[in-house]
């Protein structure tokens, strides 16, 4: 099982790529539409605006094969902006229309707190998740975003709160996604990669 | 549940071995980027600061191999700078593995820079590094590794590089730096309830009990340190286990 990293030109691939290495995944980058749509299991990393993950993934004429895929069943995980590219609309960008495989959409967090939201937080589970299989009730992980899901709906598996709450990990069938980054999130983050490796197989 | 305080190791380089000095002077040698990024993985850091002193041109091939390597052995964020002048200098870091870049003087001398970095790369990964230094009745934003005035105001020179894009402020005390008497507490505050980013402070740690006051006293969001922790001076999951015992938010470490 080979987990395609679709690379759009920036983001966080790299270190996406590290953390699924040292846990003994193989991992391959593409932009193509063919290799996306063939896809064993698909991982779209993703820090920045909203507005420059849309674009690519529409320049390069993704979205119909990555849809596609998803819908056949792949095992697909977004991160930080790959899960915000799920919801229909984002705050960041109001005038692009997301995946829109989940519904809702992306807002700003509140004014009341420092934004971005930026360093290491804990979650509050909202029922079993697949995804956070064996990982403490407590532990912490690495977030650093100023938008997010803040309605929070059926897919939420666990939420965090700064400010006010919001999704911070998704799971429907085969679609899951996370707010914070794994990839930067230390052993518990490593954890819930191999989680999402294990889900794959 | 709530947002963690942060303990920021930093490696000050000339390039391809961490140095260090008192008040940006005289400089030696304290180690290996690599070796000291691995074990800060291990022992609970929650990010790390790579940056570049030296940061003259023929080095910069070397700075970057630096990156890459210490980038291999974290979980953790990395955060790298010093000489990054432009866009394209940013783009090799960002690239080299980095996951946010520091700018200073640069940014000084064209403001404009921290809203190119903030278009390409996102504000969370644009860090604006500010060395300050009490000047009567106001703090100076100083230039060229803490030795030229910039004749500023650090307060307005902050809230001036979160409009233009900055999703953090890294801000260096050029009094306590290599003092090791404590963080600078009163500027720390007034920088952070100054903006609406993170502020890391910076300069001047040596005790726990300075970490303590910068957080509940300054404001701050995260508190940077290097020789202390290059020296085993101060143990990282101690200096933890001391914050959550006067239960102050931290992240512990298995």
């Amino acid at each position: 099982m080979i987990v395609t990293l679709i690379d759009y030109g920036a983001g966080n691939v790299t270190s996406v790529e590290r953390a699924l290495q040292r846990l003994g995944a193989t991992s391959q980058r593409s932009s193509s539409p063919e290799c996306i749509a063939k896809a064993d299991a698909l991982l779209l990393p993703g820090v920045g605006h909203y507005a420059a993950l849309i674009h690519a993934l529409d320049e390069r004429a993704l979205r119909a094969p990555l849809l596609g895929a998803i819908q056949r069943g792949v095992p697909f995980l977004g991160v930080c902006l790959g899960l915000q590219a799920l919801y229909e609309t984002s705050e960041e960008a109001p005038e692009l229309a997301g995946l829109h495989l989940l519904s809702g959409s992306v807002c700003s967090l509140p004014p009341t707190v420092k934004l971005p939201h930026m360093g290491w937080n804990q979650l509050k589970l909202t029922r079993s998740s697949r995804l956070l299989e064996g990982i403490s009730a407590d532990a912490y992980f690495y977030f650093a975003h100023s938008f997010a899901a803040t309605g929070a709906n059926g897919e939420t598996v666990a939420l965090c709160n700064h400010g006010q709450n919001f999704a911070a990990v998704i799971e429907r069938k085969n679609i899951f996604g996370v707010q914070f980054h794994p990839e930067k999130s230390g052993e518990a983050g490593a954890q819930l990669l191999q989680n999402f490796l294990g889900l794959c197989t | 549940m709530s947002l963690a305080h942060r303990i920021i190791p930093c490696l000050d380089t000339d390039g391809a071995r961490v140095v260090k000095g008192v008040n940006f002077v005289g400089l030696r040698d304290a180690g290996d980027p690599v070796t000291l990024a691995a074990r800060y993985n291990a022992e609970g850091a929650d990010e790390l600061v790579v940056l570049d002193i030296a940061a003259s041109r023929d080095r910069r091939p070397t700075f970057l191999e630096t990156i890459r390597r210490v980038a291999a052995e974290l979980a953790i964020p990395l955060t790298a700078g010093g000489g990054i002048r432009t866009l394209d200098d940013a783009r090799s870091v960002v690239r080299a593995g980095a996951d946010k870049v520091t700018v200073n003087t640069a940014a000084v001398e064209r403001p404009e820079l921290i809203s190119e970095l903030s278009r390409e790369f996102g504000a969370q990964a644009v860090v604006l590094a500010i060395d300050a230094k009490l000047a009567g009745d106001h703090w100076d934003v100083m230039v060229r590794g803490g030795r030229d005035s910039a004749n500023r105001d650090a307060l307005a020179w902050a809230r001036e590089g979160v409009e233009l894009g900055a999703g953090e402020i890294l801000l260096t005390s050029v009094d306590r730096d290599g003092t090791q008497i404590g963080f600078d507490t009163p500027l720390t505050a007034a920088i952070s309830r100054a903006v609406s980013v993170p502020v890391i402070a910076s300069g001047g740690a040596k005790l726990p009990e300075h970490f303590a006051e910068i957080f509940s006293e300054g404001a701050a969001d995260a508190a940077l340190a290097a020789s202390i922790f290059h020296d085993e001076v101060q143990s990282i999951r101690e200096l933890k286990q001391f914050l959550a015992a006067r239960n102050i938010e931290v992240r512990l470490p298995c």
